[in-house]
């Protein structure tokens, strides 16, 4: 796979600048869904919600609906949600539990391992012509499930998804875990989907370590709205990370995230003021994560970003954001919001008050991040504007590899994770191999010292 | 339901009706009127103020599966007279870039219905009313939104005016056709 598009051009990550181009053009678009989209792991449901032998939960994978299913012998797959006859949708149920997807159109009929079961008139018009086995649904052919999300490549040759997650596992299980620090146990308890006319890069690259838009959310900082907002405290999220050093760390899959190294010895700070009971709760789940996880503990998230399109927040607010690409200028975002399973409902329930007047559409601070994609978007579509490349020379080379944590580790603010996003971006778009996708013998990555 | 519902309708419940019209009429008003704080003033200290997320589901599951539900789990609005309090007041922060600058706004409220009283029309504590909403926000230069859905309010009678204990808004929408539900319904 080659490509015609100049991209070398358009991403200068050595001098910090990356065109317009690339967050506007119908080509660049066209050219991530054949390439990036096709070959990296997405992101595409939770276990919670397909607990059951034949349920399922309709996803997406970039511009396609696929369907998450969990089979009657309990396997989970990932199917194209097409029929294989005239491309009906064979599920237009958000989730469900079923024996069969019958397609509306002809009525060929698949069982949730994808097998295509029904034809009518099979003996009269088929017979010795289809080859059902020939004719399931299309799968995924790879998929992961780890701690309870699920993960799916459509390239056979994918890498397997721990190798490509690599060391940002550290960081994405603050947000798959208990908060005691058992592996895994979380659940969604909802999921928002919304239209945004922005490019989806926007809103990727600012979960990925864009620290530095703080200033935009100062509306929710100066009325607060955080767990301890009702008494009275500013700000939107508890300062759980009192005496912490933040973090922003890239990997040379793509991902970036942005957490904290708190100091040895680090002690809970107080949260939730108004409600004395979860206070505890996380009090007693703090000194649980301490003695389980050792130093690990001191690693604490606040966001981070997937390659490519799978955002997440670790605990104040807690879950896991996919941006869907429907063109340049319009995405599909889709949230799962996550709590631990077996929390307390008293727990649940002031948490999911917070994660709804925090997060999404109706949330008070994103919506601040909706209007920036937005209108950044819409500036940058002129035949001017696309002339100027955006600037990302914030902290360039300012960063330690590895320390104090694996990862290329920047401990001021930094626009190095959006960097080396872009460097593995224009790899997809050039169509390399994996050992590039994964950032082996790389020499662009040098360490600052 | 109730007694309002039966006829004949005495005068009563005409001058009820009319009077809880003119009610839901000013509400808007203060609204589209940018009179955020005024309109907080309408709110009952324990008011529900629920905007469930609706679901595509299999015929004959709409009751049990169509809307997520008030108490559990995420719906675009499940929230108390604080959170709109804080809501307001981001607004009037004057950096809420989201409704900064202040979005035009129109509430249209139309198909007004009383679907119960107590404990009667001649001496009415607390009336459930239905009606449909449209909601068209204009921002900025292009912005067009256009929210339209059913609303089921609950209010209470407070001296010679109402407050809004309860307010329930069915948008009709699966995934939101807008960036933001920045805006008050």
């Amino acid at each position: 796979m080659t490509t015609t598009l100049p991209i070398d051009q358009m991403i200068d990550t050595t001098n910090g600048m990356i065109s317009r181009e690339i967050f506007v053009s119908p080509d660049y678009h066209r050219e991530e869904l054949e390439k990036l989209f096709t070959r990296a792991w997405l992101f595409v449901g939770h276990e919670s919600q397909i607990p059951n032998p034949g349920d399922f939960f309709v996803s997406r994978m970039g511009q396609e609906s696929v369907i998450l299913c969990r089979d009657m012998q309990g396997k989970v797959h990932v199917f194209l949600n097409s029929c294989r006859h005239r491309g009906m949708k064979v599920c237009r149920y958000e989730q469900g539990n079923t024996s069969l997807f019958v397609c509306p159109y002809h009525s060929w009929s698949y069982t949730t391992d994808g097998k295509l079961q029904g034809v009518p008139l099979y003996r009269v018009l088929y017979e010795g012509q289809l080859d059902r086995a020939e004719w399931s649904l299309i799968e995924t052919p790879r998929l992961h499930v780890y701690k309870s999300t699920v993960w799916a490549s459509w390239d056979p040759d994918a890498p397997d998804f721990m190798t490509y997650l690599g060391d940002a596992v550290d960081h994405l299980d603050q947000v798959l875990d208990c908060r005691d620090g058992r592996p895994g146990g979380s659940e969604v308890i909802g999921v928002h989907k919304w239209i945004l006319p922005s490019n989806w890069k926007f809103a990727a690259e600012n979960f990925l370590g864009d620290t530095y838009h703080n200033p935009s959310h100062r509306s929710v900082d100066m009325i607060g709205i955080g767990p301890s907002a009702r008494a009275g405290q500013s700000g939107r999220r508890d300062n759980e990370y009192n005496k912490g050093q933040h973090v922003w760390v890239s990997f040379p899959q793509g991902h970036g995230v942005h957490s904290v190294w708190m100091p040895e010895g680090f002690d809970y700070q107080p949260s939730y003021a108004q409600y004395p009971e979860v206070d505890e709760y996380f009090r007693h789940c703090f000194h649980e994560r301490k003695t389980r996880l050792g130093d690990k503990a001191r690693i604490m998230p606040f966001t981070g970003n997937l390659f490519p399109n799978v955002s997440y927040h670790g605990r104040q607010p807690r879950g896991l954001c996919v941006w869907h690409p429907h063109s340049p200028t319009e995405t599909e975002a889709w949230r799962f919001f996550l709590v631990d399973a077996d929390a307390p409902a008293m727990v649940k329930d002031v948490l999911r008050r917070f994660y709804m007047r925090y997060s999404g559409p109706a949330g008070m601070t994103e919506q601040d991040d909706m209007e920036n994609w937005l209108y950044a978007t819409a500036a940058s579509s002129g035949p001017i504007a696309r002339r100027y490349p955006f600037n990302y020379q914030q902290s360039l080379g300012a960063f330690k590899r590895n320390d104090p944590l694996p990862g290329d580790v920047s401990t001021q603010i930094t626009e190095q994770n959006a960097r080396n996003y872009y460097d593995v971006y224009a790899r997809y778009l050039k169509g390399d191999g994996w050992d590039s996708l994964l950032g082996r013998g790389d020499a662009v990555r040098v360490a600052a010292e | 339901m109730s007694a309002v519902v039966e006829r004949p309708r005495g005068l009563a419940w005409f001058q009820l009706k009319q009077e809880v019209e003119d009610f839901l009429y000013m509400e808007a008003d203060l609204l589209d009127q940018r009179c955020f704080r005024e309109w907080l003033d309408l709110l009952a200290d324990d008011i529900v103020y629920f905007m469930p997320i609706r679901r595509n589901v299999k015929f004959g599951q709409h009751a049990e599966k169509e809307n997520t539900r008030q108490g559990e789990g995420i719906s675009w609005f499940d929230e108390d007279k604080w959170t709109l309090g804080k809501r307001v007041e981001q607004i009037l922060t004057g950096v809420h870039y989201a409704e900064e600058p202040l979005s035009r706004v129109t509430h249209m409220v139309s198909n007004v219905r009383l679907l119960d009283v107590t404990p009667s029309a001649e001496d009415p504590a607390e009336v459930t009313v239905g009606c449909r909403f449209l909601v068209y926000q204009n921002r900025v230069e292009y912005e067009n939104y256009t929210f339209i859905g059913r609303r089921t309010d609950t209010l209470r009678r407070h001296g010679d005016s109402w407050l809004i204990a309860r307010r329930e808004m069915i948008l009709e929408q699966n995934v939101l056709l807008a960036k933001n539900l920045s805006i008050l319904f």
